[in-house]
Parts: C-alpha cells; sequence; structure tokens
C-alpha cells in the first residue's frame, strides 16, 4: 500500500444495517494516480456500495478506505474527500439540483464557499471542457441524458477533484448518450490526468480501461488489464458476466481448434489475427 | 406541452421593473399593501391605479395579464360586494321587500372591493415580473436574519429551488405513467367523479414511489456535492442593489405620501 495511492480500499466490508449478508466482504485493492479502473459486476454485486464507500456517503463496517491518504472515517476531513473524489450517479435526472444549468455546476463550488469571481471562472472553464458552454443557461429538463450527463460531470469538474467515480453513469442513456459521456471522462483521464474509477455492467466500456475489477457477491474475484480479465470467458460466464464479443468469438474459434490470440478484443485485432492465419 | 411551462404567473420580458432587486420588490409589494390599506376614499384608489399602471406599462405587462390575476378571485369578489351592498345598517336608498340598500352599504361595498382588487393587482406585478427563483432568494436574503431564531431561510429556499427544479421532471412523469397506464386499458376520462379519482391512483402510487426514489437520489448527490446546509455557503447569483431599485423605492415613498396626505385632506371617507 504505497502512499501515493489516489484510492486505497483496505479489507474494507459493509453490512447494511436490514440485511442478511454484507453487500461487500472484505474487499482490498489500490488505485494509482491517474489510472483510469472499470468495476463489473452484474447487479447487486456490490460494486454501487463500492461507489459510495469511496466518496464517504457511506462507511466502511470493517477495514479502511483512505483517498488522497484521507481516511474516510476522518469526519474532519470529509469535505475534503468529497471534493477530492468527485461523484457521478447513474440517473442523470436526479443528481441535478439547479434550474440553470450553470447555478447546477455552481452548486458543489457554492457549497465549498468559493468565491464569487473564482466561481465564475470554473464554472465557464468546465462547462467548456466538457463542450456544454452553449447550454449555460437552458434549464435542465430540456437536455437529452447525454448532456445532462456531461453537466453533472462539469458540476463535479468545477470542484477541481483529484478522482472522479462514476457509478454506472451511462446505464440510462442511449449509445450515443453513453458515447459522448465516456468520451468525455477518458479525455479528463487522458488530459488533466483525474482518476477515474468506472462502475459499469458495460463489458465494452470496461475493455477500455487500464485495470478491470470484477466484483461478484461482495467480494473481489478478478483483476488485472482488460486482456488479462477477459481471455477467461469461462470464468466470467460462471459468474453471469458478458465477454466483449470478440473474446468470446475468439473463445469459440479456440475451442474449434484455430490457433487464435487470447488477447483479442476489438473488431480490428480480430480482423489482423484472423487474416494472419489465413495468409501466413 | 412540457416543453415549454411558463412556472407561476412569471410574464418573461426584459424591462426595468424586471431588473429590480427582487429583495427590493417583495419590500415594495409590502409597501404597496400597506399603501392599500391606507386609502380612504375613491381619490385615493385613483392615485393607486395611476401608480398601478404606471408600473405596469415601465414592466411591459399588458392590462389584460395584468387582470388575469382576478379571475380565480371573481367569486369572493361578487360576494363581498353583494354581502356588503345588502347587509350594511344605514341611511336607506332604495329598498324591495326585504331587500334595503344604504348608502354605507354601497359605499363599504365598493371600498372593500376596491381593497380586495388592488390588493391582487399589487401582489400580481409582482409575482408577473419576478421568476420563482429570483423570488425565493429574495426571501431567503429578506428572511437570513431571523437565522439568529434559528429561522430555516436558506432551507426553505433550498426547497423551493429543488421544488422548481423537479416539477417539469415529474410532469414528464407523470405523462409517461399515465400513457403507460392508457396503454393497458386504464381509463382517466370518463364515469363520474368517484370513478375518475379512483383511476388516478394507478397514476398517482408509482408517481409518488418514484417521487421518493428521486428525493433519496437527489439528497446522495447533494451529499456528494458537499452540501452541508447554508453555513459558509457563497453564492453563484449575487445580488446589488442599483439605482433603479432607489428609483423604484422614491416612487413608493411619494405614493405612500400623497395617499396619506390625501387621506388627511379630503375628510369624509368616500366620495359618492
Amino acid at each position: 500500500m504505497a502512499l501515493e495511492d489516489r484510492i486505497v480500499v483496505d479489507h474494507v466490508s459493509y453490512q447494511y444495517e436490514d440485511a442478511a449478508d454484507p453487500a461487500l466482504n472484505s474487499v482490498s485493492f489500490q488505485v494509482r494516480p491517474g489510472e483510469f479502473v472499470a468495476i463489473l459486476g452484474h447487479n447487486g454485486s456490490g460494486k454501487s456500495t463500492l461507489a459510495k464507500l469511496i466518496n464517504a456517503l457511506y462507511l466502511p463496517t470493517e477495514g479502511r478506505v483512505l483517498v488522497c491518504g484521507m481516511d474516510t472515517a476522518d469526519e474532519d476531513r470529509l469535505w475534503d474527500i468529497r471534493q477530492q473524489a468527485g461523484m457521478i450517479f447513474q440517473n442523470p435526472d436526479n443528481q441535478l439540483v439547479a434550474t440553470v444549468v450553470e447555478e447546477d455546476v455552481a452548486f458543489g463550488l457554492e457549497n465549498m464557499g468559493v468565491e464569487h469571481d473564482e466561481m465564475v471562472r470554473r464554472i465557464h472553464s468546465a462547462l467548456e471542457t466538457v463542450r456544454m458552454t452553449e447550454y449555460a443557461s437552458s434549464s435542465p429538463h430540456m437536455l437529452s441524458g447525454g448532456q445532462k450527463q456531461r453537466v453533472a460531470i462539469a458540476g463535479v469538474l468545477a470542484m477541481e477533484p483529484n478522482c472522479i467515480i462514476a457509478d454506472e453513469s451511462t446505464a440510462m442513456l442511449d449509445p450515443s448518450g453513453r458515447r459522448e459521456v465516456l468520451d468525455t471522462i477518458r479525455q479528463l483521464n487522458r488530459d488533466k490526468n483525474i482518476t477515474v474509477l468506472w462502475i459499469t455492467h458495460y463489458m465494452e466500456e470496461a475493455a477500455l480501461a487500464d485495470r478491470v475489477l470484477v466484483v461478484s457477491d461482495g467480494r473481489l474475484v478478478m483483476s488485472g488489464t482488460p486482456r488479462e480479465v477477459f481471455r477467461q470467458v469461462d470464468r466470467l460466464r460462471e459468474l453471469h458476466l458478458d465477454t466483449p464479443p470478440m473474446a468470446a468469438l475468439a473463445h469459440t474459434l479456440r475451442q474449434q481448434g484455430l490457433p487464435i490470440s487470447d488477447e483479442i478484443l476489438t473488431v480490428e485485432e480480430m480482423a489482423e489475427e484472423v487474416a494472419r492465419i489465413l495468409c501466413p | 406541452m412540457l416543453n415549454n411551462i411558463t412556472l407561476g404567473q412569471y410574464y418573461p420580458v426584459d424591462s426595468p421593473v424586471h431588473r429590480l432587486d427582487p429583495r427590493v420588490k417583495i419590500l415594495l409589494a409590502i409597501a404597496m399593501i400597506v399603501c392599500v390599506f391606507l386609502v380612504g376614499n375613491l381619490l385615493g384608489y385613483g392615485l393607486i391605479l395611476v401608480f398601478v399602471l404606471f408600473a405596469a406599462r415601465l414592466a411591459h405587462v399588458p392590462f389584460r395579464v395584468l387582470m388575469k390575476g382576478l379571475k380565480p378571485l371573481r367569486f369572493i369578489l361578487i360576494l363581498t360586494f353583494l354581502l356588503n351592498l345588502f347587509f350594511t345598517v344605514g341611511e336607506p336608498l332604495w329598498s324591495l321587500g326585504f331587500i334595503h340598500i344604504t348608502r354605507e352599504g354601497l359605499r363599504q361595498s365598493i371600498h372593500y372591493s376596491l381593497r380586495l382588487i388592488f390588493l391582487v393587482v399589487s401582489t400580481s406585478l409582482l409575482t408577473l415580473t419576478t421568476s420563482p427563483i429570483q423570488l425565493s432568494d429574495g426571501m431567503e436574503l429578506l428572511l437570513s436574519p431571523l437565522k439568529i431564531i434559528h429561522f430555516p431561510a436558506h432551507e426553505l429556499a433550498m426547497m423551493m429551488s429543488i421544488a422548481l427544479r423537479f416539477i417539469p421532471t415529474l410532469l414528464e412523469e407523470t405523462d409517461k405513467i399515465m400513457k403507460a397506464q392508457m396503454a393497458r386499458g386504464a381509463d382517466f376520462e370518463s364515469g363520474n367523479l368517484l370513478n375518475r379519482a379512483k383511476a388516478m391512483i394507478p397514476l398517482l402510487v408509482p408517481l409518488f414511489v418514484s417521487a421518493f426514489r428521486r428525493a433519496s437520489d437527489l439528497a446522495m448527490a447533494m451529499e456528494a456535492r458537499c452540501y452541508h446546509g447554508g453555513e459558509n455557503r457563497t453564492r453563484l447569483r449575487v445580488l446589488k442593489l442599483k439605482k433603479g431599485d432607489l428609483y423604484a423605492c422614491l416612487l413608493m415613498a411619494l405614493l405612500i405620501i400623497a395617499v396619506i396626505v390625501e387621506a388627511r385632506l379630503v375628510p369624509g371617507g368616500l366620495i359618492l
């Protein structure tokens, strides 16, 4: 456990008050600065609980969570933690507070007590980053789902966080909205070196991450680069998870006896691999 | 239908009155109400009418729109007028059978009706020229001194603004649920009142369930963005008093003085 890790989850368990089984059971992992980590899991696997633990919305029943070196159990640092680890939720409608886009972006800043001029500057730059400047004075209910999520991202971005945790933020969007949101987050990860924890049940999204963690029944069951995780097609199926289509195809072809590499994730890679086998 | 809902009465144009500080406008509306109660005769109402018309003109609010606020009150107005007309004792003017109209009755019925009309019209001027969000801002700031006696000024304004934010969302949802229930054969339009009220149950139950879910989601999202009540909070929308606010206050002061002086100089109540 290195000190410079952005997020440290150390043997964390979490039990809801009225639940028989713990939602999370001794989960441990670390996230390095600038890393893009995807957390995969089916419904009820505990992945949303995990997100809320990192933002100190929940406190672990056992173990501890460190965000930028701050323990989430430390009440004095609560607001610092929430500023450092911004969170984007699933339902685009239920996380916008204000009646006007720019005021919504201001919400976090107002809560932090940022000065007015600084606030205006940060709102402007955040809206520009997510390419929503022209909607600054629109009302949220006039926007599409993808646009609403981008406003939510701007609201978090304006608080200048080190990490962004997205809890199934694309689950309620149409394909083009999903692309918009994912592209925006990847751009922040790349250009601003913001650490991203991307919680999803879409395999294609997880395939773009630096590292994939798979959660099932409250336990961390798999971990590694997308290629390392997705090559274990049988294991994923046991966990009732899909595999990216090309990884599944490669797996089937391999079972049929074709010498295809088990590191294939995209259509292009598959095409090259097939070409290599057919005309060596 | 859902894309362009204007909330409340707000009449969205740009005018010197719209640009006034909401705090000033709220205080002016209160002053106006006091003013209406100070009036003792028709000439006084004339002064107020001139002021209201001038303000409406300055606000680019058409007369028709201004009068729309009176529509829901028409029965109360008629009732006030008739009750005062028939049931005030005094010097008889005209009588038919058991109906007597007295001089005092006529005077009072006109007086009370005009008072009611001007109360509604002058407060309408406030709501027509101030958006709901500005109103809640103004209220919050005006009430904030009461925070020392633990009056939840910030919380009230926050609730108001969240309600405003979610009205379109919930309307949209109502529409969606209604269509879904209609697709399953629900009938919202026919039958008597009781049947129609019953038909609303499959609409209201899912709507309430989802409203509670939204509320819980939103509370979490607000907490995640460091919301911790009104303490040490800064604001994006800063209200600053401008010259126009000063002029508006001066005008109002002038009206109050004129009404008081007029009531002193022209004794004897209504000129009839």
